[in-house]
């Protein structure tokens, strides 16, 4: 207004304005809720952070065999144990190739690579006891992580996020049924569950995926109820009701876009602890068989070298920690682009 | 004379809190509307005014009495055909501008939401032309369609709830509280326009609300509630010329007079009714005058009728 | 001799929000005298809730003071200090201001209870605190303010917890404990929107008789111009982050001079009137504040704008001692006859209603 240049005014300005219809307001000036979220995630940079690095790693759990030239099951017994080399790049620290060996209270430098004479050979990550190249195991076993975080999603939504619509919205005795079951559910611990299902199903893919279908959506179904007994009393909800639309649409076209985004978030939460089962469970020898990759079987076997060969079990344990932070991160980033207001509650 | 739109008989709602606790929200209330009319219920927090309108509507069901909408039971299980009648003939409109509305959901769509449902189109082109006049009478543009909720004032929004109840051609309007969530500028605007389409459309309306001020330009015929009971109802004239049941007159005298010289000293006349001795239970509705009718027993209805208060 | 307690001078506020900045409070100019009632009427979006917050230091992270002064006159040790509110630290403002010497009461009572603690507790907490009262002594003022605020009983009242309590007897706590530190100035923030109006008028009558007796200066907030008549002796009324009209309550009420006061009486029902009268509305909707207009944000709510209004915000024209008011229509090159004709003593006004 102070740019706006000025006039002055004459006695025509005196007279009353024409009287103009009453204009139809401009719009107020706001964007609707989804730019709005996704202006707001843009802003959080350890969010984004972690959905690049999210993108990375699940390029390189496709690429990064392929990569390494290796594949993650073929052994090769006269290259064993051997640390971290990238082929004329020894300059870089971490990849040279060489080792420290402790004798005693001496510290030795030596190069395995240099030694057997295979300078020319790159194994980004090493290989394992069994000379297999770690990087390609690595990113193999990321693949099975990154599985089980879809799994964990598909029975989030699906699993949790209906069940607990549902139960919230019906209320009264079927809520109570339903809660029930959710509570002997939870009472269960999901290592008991897993072993059982051992009993009868062989260690694999499978049997971690039922294990998960049987505990994971539990803390979701509770979320989503919750959210739903905040908004089944709300006027616009009431007002579907006096319209005479149906239940179901009710629950999943008038309340679910507006629990969407804590559904989200909930989603993003339980990806890296399911995650953390997976690898938990391949730890203690319950995941997948072998010559298949976790990343916790890797952890798993690193650990067992893991005073000789600390490189063996760094690799996986720094991509697993990477990926269940960034997924951390972005649900942080999600929940407050979601609903600003969160952060403060 | 022809046959009301609405006539509610002896209408109780019950809230059962506990095994030995009870909620009688509404405790006997009995009214009719005539279609085209408005029937104002006024009544202040924990008078059951509310409850009335939803369970008239049936969002709740009714504990025991009847309910008739247009010569059709409603009060109890609903077959197939009188519930899509109820559903679409009696509509409703809310108190909160900001939660009446889906924010997630554009207004074209919040508008035609009924429509969908009943499925009362048979091309989008008559889905979108329908949803465009009614917005037109509400005084939105056809541009604000593609807009969601929170970009709108409360005014706008309430108007919006009223298009979405309206775009039906409802035959009776249950109207909870539109106005008291507003500013009182835009209070006005809402009751202008309520009334504007009640003589377009020819609505009637059931207007709740908590304060006698603004129910008197829209009412034809007002009842007063006071917990769970009807105390007083009559016409807008009835009860504001001559007030008879000392909750009404205590209503009268806390509207507050816009003229500093007079309501600087003016003492607004209290109503207690736990101290009064007036027990709601054991009056009866007793004839004043034409339709004017109070509840009392034949004691409070004499002490009351002859003095005559004045409450301004 | 009137006593000047509180001079705002040019108070401008603004709010950064992701759409653009919200100028929320436009340069206002305000004056409270000691034992005086002052009225700010404006719809939601007016700045009336943003400028007492200002005086109570309280700020949202994203609020910016742009320019103004809030002076604040007091008696310290027998002499009389002056200091500027805005410029004081907010430790500073805790411990010598809020609570003590200004204290608030909100629209919803529930929020500025704690429900863990009986509001005898909370009565006494302040006591103790700023007037180093011991328990004692506070317990006996904690019932005598209760009293004083219209609850029986208040020797058990004070025990009791406030969801034990009715929404207007919450109230009523609310302002006893806003009270309890012998505030020089107590603000009302909408204190009764969210009650019964038969309650409203009890608590009207309250605060209006507090004011007579303790003779404390009181800032009323509302959106209703009709809820003040009772307790304002100054009204001033807000739109769009300015100042439209102020002056005592007679001269705004008997003798409004701005077109939106004038909207804003009309727009109280008067129950008096014959059923059939049309309602007076202001049309539209209150301006965004962050795309403001050219010149008066209310001429395209105007019915009575003059073609100035479109060009140039009209400044305050003062039309008595303490009277005044910002529309073009007091400009003395406006002619006369133009101004007959709107004039609403004039009465033909009222064919004007609502098209």
């Amino acid at each position: 207004m102070e740019n706006m240049e000025k006039r002055m005014l004459t006695a025509e300005d005196f007279t009353p304005a024409k009287q103009n219809e009453i204009e139809i307001e401009k719009a107020y000036a706001s964007q609707s809720f989804w730019k709005d979220v996704v202006s707001r995630f843009i802003k959080n940079k350890g969010a984004v952070f972690g959905l690049l690095m999210i993108l990375l790693i699940v390029l390189m759990s496709f690429v990064g065999p392929s990569i390494s030239g290796y594949d993650y099951r073929t052994q090769d017994m006269d290259q064993r144990n051997l640390p971290p080399h990238i082929a004329g790049m020894e300059y870089i620290p971490f990849f040279s190739g060489e080792e420290t060996v402790y004798v005693g209270s001496k510290a030795y430098v030596t190069n395995v690579y240099e030694d057997k004479g295979i300078m020319d050979v790159t194994h980004i990550f090493g290989t394992d006891s069994l000379g297999r190249d770690q990087f390609a195991r690595v990113w193999t076993g990321t693949r099975v992580s990154l599985y089980v975080a879809l799994v964990a999603i598909l029975i989030d939504t699906f699993v949790g996020m209906s069940y607990g619509l549902v139960s919230g919205y019906l209320g009264g005795k079927t809520d109570f049924f339903l809660q029930r079951i959710v509570e002997v559910l939870s009472t269960i611990p999901t290592t008991v569950i897993v072993t059982l299902l051992i009993v009868v199903l062989k260690p694999g893919l499978l049997s971690i995926t039922i294990a998960l279908m049987i505990t994971e959506w539990i803390g979701m179904s509770r979320i989503a109820r919750a959210q739903t007994l905040r908004y089944k009393e709300r006027e616009f909800v009431l007002a579907s009701r006096t319209l005479g639309e149906r239940t179901l649409p009710i629950i999943f076209r008038e309340i679910l876009p507006n629990i969407f985004g804590q559904v989200i978030v909930m989603c993003m939460m339980t990806i890296p602890n399911a995650i953390f089962t997976e690898a938990f469970l391949a730890f203690i020898g319950l995941g997948i068989p072998a010559p298949l990759a976790s990343l916790g079987s890797l952890i798993s076997d690193g650990f067992k070298n893991m005073t000789m060969y600390p490189f063996m079990v760094a690799c996986p344990v720094v991509v697993l920690a990477l990926l269940m932070l960034c997924f951390n991160l972005m649900a942080d980033g999600l929940r407050d682009a979601f609903d600003p207001r969160m952060k403060e509650a | 004379m022809s046959e009301p739109l609405l006539v509610v008989e002896n209408l109780k709602q019950y809230f059962k809190i506990s095994k030995n606790y009870t909620v009688k929200a509404v405790d006997g209330v009995s009214f009719h509307i005539d279609p085209g009319e408005t029937y104002g219920l006024v009544g202040e927090s924990g008078s059951g005014k509310s409850t009335i309108g939803r369970s008239i509507i049936r969002l709740y069901d009714p504990t025991e009495g009847t309910i008739r909408f247009d010569g059709r039971d409603i009060s109890g299980r609903l077959d197939p055909e009188s519930r899509s009648y109820l559903r679409t003939k009696m509509q409703m409109i809310f108190q909160d501008p900001m939660a009446c509305l889906n924010p997630r959901k554009k207004v074209s769509d919040i508008i035609g939401q009924g429509l969908d449902i009943h499925h009362l189109y048979k091309t989008r082109e008559e889905r979108t032309e329908k949803i465009e006049r009614i917005m037109r009478k509400i005084g939105l543009a056809k541009e604000h369609a593609n807009r969601y909720p929170h970009q709108f004032s409360g005014g706008q929004r309430q108007r919006i709830g009223i298009a979405r109840a309206l775009i039906m051609q409802p035959k009776l309007v249950i109207a909870d509280e539109p106005i008291s969530a507003l500013d009182v500028s835009i209070q006005a605007q809402v009751v202008n326009l309520m009334k504007d389409l009640q003589e377009e459309l020819g609505v009637a309306y059931l207007f709740i609300a908590h304060d006698l001020s603004m129910v008197k330009y829209i009412s034809d015929r007002i009842g007063v509630l006071h917990l769970g009971h009807l105390v007083e109802s009559g016409t807008t004239e009835e009860i504001f010329d001559n007030p008879i049941h000392p909750y009404t007159i205590s209503l009268l005298s806390a509207i507050p007079v816009p003229n500093p010289a007079i309501e600087k000293n003016r003492k607004a006349i209290e109503y207690h009714y736990e101290t009064s001795g007036i027990d709601y239970t054991k009056g009866e509705p007793r004839t004043v005058s034409g339709t004017h009718r109070v509840l009392a027993t034949e004691e409070e209805f004499k002490e009351w009728t002859s003095k005559n208060v004045s409450w301004r | 001799m009137r006593q000047k307690c509180l001079e705002i001078r040019d108070l401008q506020i603004s709010f950064e929000t992701s759409a653009g900045m919200v100028r929320a409070v436009r340069g206002i100019d305000l004056d409270l005298y000691k034992g005086e009632a002052l009225a700010i009427v404006g719809e939601s979006g007016s700045g009336k809730s943003v400028t007492v917050k200002a005086i109570m230091g309280i700020a949202s992270s994203n609020q910016k003071t742009e320019a103004g002064t809030i002076l604040y006159t007091y008696e310290q040790d027998g002499q009389s200090v002056t200091k500027d509110l805005l410029k004081m630290s907010p430790a500073e403002m805790r411990s010598r201001i809020k609570g003590t010497k200004i204290a608030m009461v909100f629209q919803d009572p529930m929020t500025s209870l704690d429900p863990t603690m009986t509001i005898g507790m909370q009565l006494m907490e302040g006591m103790i605190r700023h007037l180093k009262l011991d328990k004692k002594a506070a317990k006996k003022r904690a019932i005598e303010l209760l009293e004083m605020v219209g609850i029986t009983d208040a020797a058990k009242r004070i025990k009791n917890y406030p969801h034990q309590l009715s929404g207007g007897m919450r109230q009523r706590v609310v302002i006893a404990i806003a009270l309890s530190c012998n505030p020089e100035i107590l603000i009302c923030d909408e204190p009764t929107t969210a009650l019964d109006v038969t309650i409203q008028a009890k608590i009207l009558e309250l605060i209006a008789d507090i004011q007579k007796r303790l003779g404390i200066a009181i800032i009323y907030i509302t959106h209703d111009l009709g809820v003040v008549a009772k307790v304002a002796d100054h009204v001033a009324v807000m739109y769009a982050g300015r100042i439209v009209e102020k002056g005592t309550a007679e001269e705004v009420f008997l003798d409004p001079r701005h077109p939106y006061t004038w909207g804003l009486m009309e727009s109280v029902p008067d129950i008096t009137a014959e059923k059939t009268k049309r309602l007076y509305t202001i049309p539209g909707t209150p301006p965004n504040m962050i795309d403001l207009p050219d010149g008066d944000p209310f001429a395209v709510r105007n019915r009575y704008a003059l073609k100035a209004d479109f060009i140039e915000e009209p400044p305050m024209f003062p039309i008595s001692g303490t009277h005044a008011a910002a529309t073009w229509l007091l400009d003395p090159r406006t002619p006369q006859d133009v101004v007959e004709q709107m004039n609403p003593s004039n009465g033909t006004r009222g064919g004007n209603r609502d098209e």
